[in-house]
């Protein structure tokens, strides 16, 4: 506290750097420092094949990840994303399956996403539904509506042209050139573009993005609209990966979207973070579950030593955070 | 209308009584074997363990937290149940109270983890979810235990003068949170907090003290709630309940606690429990599979909190 009395130096660019994207710089270094460590006590960590599930087996984690954490920039969370991207690959498949062209059964789930979405925005928005209860019960709504239309059943048999997540550009899987594609452009957008940076001040502070004349519905529904066209894009990449669509909801897959947003230096309480950091945060996750594979942990601790990550991660932000006030 | 008449027809504990015997009313037309005291009874043995942890729930939401983490604190306390009573050899009776004061732990875990670190609720119980989950799994090894003795199954599926055992335990549980969030001092001191919690301190009151207690006995009681299950189910695994903060959340939501905090009541919670579980199985006998179930709840989880907002917003005009 007595820091607060001594005059103060203009930061070096290092300690500015480190303020403005502190946290995405610790899930770096972690990133790095695990590639290292492990790949020291077995060197078939750094192979390409592993390699290539890491980043391409967990893209569509990132990619649902962008527009997670545009929500919850915006101040707000979603619980239902891992069923809606559920329902979402299983549209996808179905169409394949039933002869649609391959366009149409690659467009449709994006749409259905940004529609299902807009609605879920406008019932926050408009009509006040405090957004953990109206995801609450989309989530409900999707992940009973699923099982009740499919039984849960396996789809098979899409035609090969449909199989996206498995092309590869340069020897590069398709699902990174997304994920990272994707994640640039909105990083770049959300820093730079007017709409973009409304995301922070409606997060930040409702009212006064109010005063200053945005109008923090429309921004909510929009924060929503986008989340769902990512949704749609991650259904579409989950879908495609294997040869089968299992057509339930992946358990869980909501908490690991939302961990990975705020992993990444996403506040939860809105207004600050950045895409980079939530696809860092991604990657980080299925490095961390790799690692662990190739470390001969047993499978079953696996949940228990990402709940300790989580937890210290949250614990050293919170400490960082911290320190920034008193400064 | 005079305003107080006014006031209590739109509170939203009325509007979900009304709902509830509509949906009674509904159910009873569309199956015979609803109305039986067989059925209502059964019905409130499966709400048993959902309403229990409910009761904490709607202690810590009224403060404006939450507790993601106690479907996978129960969990956790299934297996330390098998563990300590076959693994370790502890007699029974007192693995049981071990199991529910590790529970006890974990809540005071989150607890500490929220007051002393600042950590915002929903981060810090969605971090110890994937953690007591884990640890949950990670002992268990995907080993379950099986063949606790007769006794045991009294709490959860014997009766007591014709009720099932672990409906005494959740009334009379209710009860007291009833009394001490409507009337004792603790109780307003948790609505105070989450009005204001900044206020709450200001005025004196020990916030943190509070919380940590409220966080700590959602841990116990979800650890109660894994005993009882338990014995419901006559065996662990370490996948129990998973998911249930969902319901829990629901239910108390639905009954009307504010996920903002400051609002919100036990007969509320008691309201959409009963609601919820009259939902499930009404529609379970006129024939609709589980999982069409699940859709009406989050339906009217949407709806309820619409209806309640629209009127709200006429109260005040």
């Amino acid at each position: 506290m007595s820091d607060i009395a001594l005059p103060r130096r203009r930061p070096s660019y290092f300690s500015r750097l480190f303020e403005a994207y502190g946290q995405e710089i610790v899930v770096l270094t972690a990133i790095v420092v695990l590639f290292i460590v492990v790949g020291l006590v077995n060197p078939r960590f750094l192979s390409n094949t592993n390699l290539t599930s890491i980043f391409s087996g967990n893209a569509y984690i990132a990619v649902a990840a962008i527009g997670m954490a545009m929500v919850i920039i915006s101040g707000h969370i979603d619980v239902s994303v891992g069923s809606l991207i559920g329902v979402l690959a299983t549209i996808a498949g179905t169409l394949a399956v039933s002869g649609y062209p391959i366009w149409v059964a690659w467009t449709v789930p994006v749409l259905v996403g940004i529609a299902i979405n807009t609605c879920l925005g406008a019932l926050i928005a408009y009509m006040r539904i405090p957004s953990i209860v109206a995801t609450l019960g989309m989530l409900s709504i999707l992940k009973g509506g699923l099982i009740s239309a499919t039984g849960g059943t396996w789809i098979t048999g899409m035609p090969p042209q449909f199989f996206i997540a498995q092309a590869r550009l340069f020897g590069v899987p398709a699902p990174v050139y997304f994920m990272a594609i994707l994640t640039i452009i909105v990083a770049l957008w959300m820093r730079y573009s007017a709409t973009g940076r409304s995301l922070y001040a409606v997060g930040g502070n409702a009212e006064a993005a109010r005063a200053t004349g945005l109008n923090p519905e429309r921004t909510c529904v929009l924060a929503f609209a986008l989340h769902g066209f990512f949704a749609g894009i991650a259904a579409l990449l989950f879908a495609t990966q294997l040869q089968v669509i299992q057509s339930t909801v992946p358990p869980n897959l909501e908490l690991t979207v939302i961990t990975a947003a705020v992993i990444g230096g996403v506040s939860i309480l809105g207004g600050t973070g950045t895409v980079i950091g939530s696809t860092l945060a991604a990657v980080l996750f299925a490095c961390i579950g790799s690692a662990l594979i190739f470390l001969s942990v047993s499978a079953y601790w696996l949940r228990a030593v990402l709940g300790l990550l989580i937890l210290a991660t949250v614990l050293a932000d919170m400490a960082r955070r911290r320190r920034s006030l008193v400064r | 209308m005079t305003a107080s008449l006014r006031s209590l027809l739109l509170r939203h504990e009325t509007i979900l009584g009304v709902l509830l015997i509509l949906a009674l009313i509904a159910l009873a037309w569309q199956s015979d074997r609803f109305f039986t005291a067989d059925n209502l009874l059964n019905q409130g043995r499966l709400m048993a363990e959902v309403g229990l942890v409910a009761l904490a729930m709607t202690f810590v939401i009224v403060t404006g937290g939450i507790d993601l983490s106690v479907g996978s604190i129960l969990g956790l306390v299934a297996i330390l149940l098998g563990v300590f009573w076959q693994n370790m050899g502890i007699p029974l009776p007192i693995a049981m109270v071990l199991g529910i004061l590790v529970g006890g732990i974990a809540g005071l875990v989150n607890g500490i983890i929220i007051t002393r670190f600042g950590v915002p609720p929903l981060i810090a119980t969605l971090a110890t979810l994937a953690l007591y989950r884990g640890l949950a799994e990670g002992i268990s090894q995907a080993r379950s235990v099986r063949g606790y003795p007769d006794w045991f199954f009294t709490l959860g599926q014997g009766e007591v003068l014709g009720v099932p055992t672990q409906l005494w335990i959740f009334g009379l549980l209710a009860l007291i949170a009833a009394v001490i969030l409507g009337l004792s001092t603790f109780g307003r001191a948790t609505y105070a907090i989450g009005s204001n919690a900044v206020a709450s301190r200001f005025s004196g009151l020990s916030v943190d003290r509070t919380l940590l207690l409220i966080y700590m006995a959602s841990g116990l009681i979800a650890g109660l709630a894994a005993v009882i299950f338990v014995s419901r189910v006559s065996t662990t695994r370490s996948d129990m309940g998973t998911g249930l903060e969902l319901d829990v959340i629901t239910a108390v939501v639905l009954g009307g606690t504010s996920i903002f905090g400051g609002r919100g009541t036990i007969i509320g919670t008691l309201l959409g429990l009963v609601l919820m579980q009259a939902l499930k199985n009404g529609l379970a006998l006129a024939g609709v599979k589980g999982d069409g179930t699940i859709v009406v709840i989050g339906a009217v989880l949407i709806g309820t909190i619409l209806i309640s907002n629209i009127f709200r917003k006429d109260a005040d005009g």
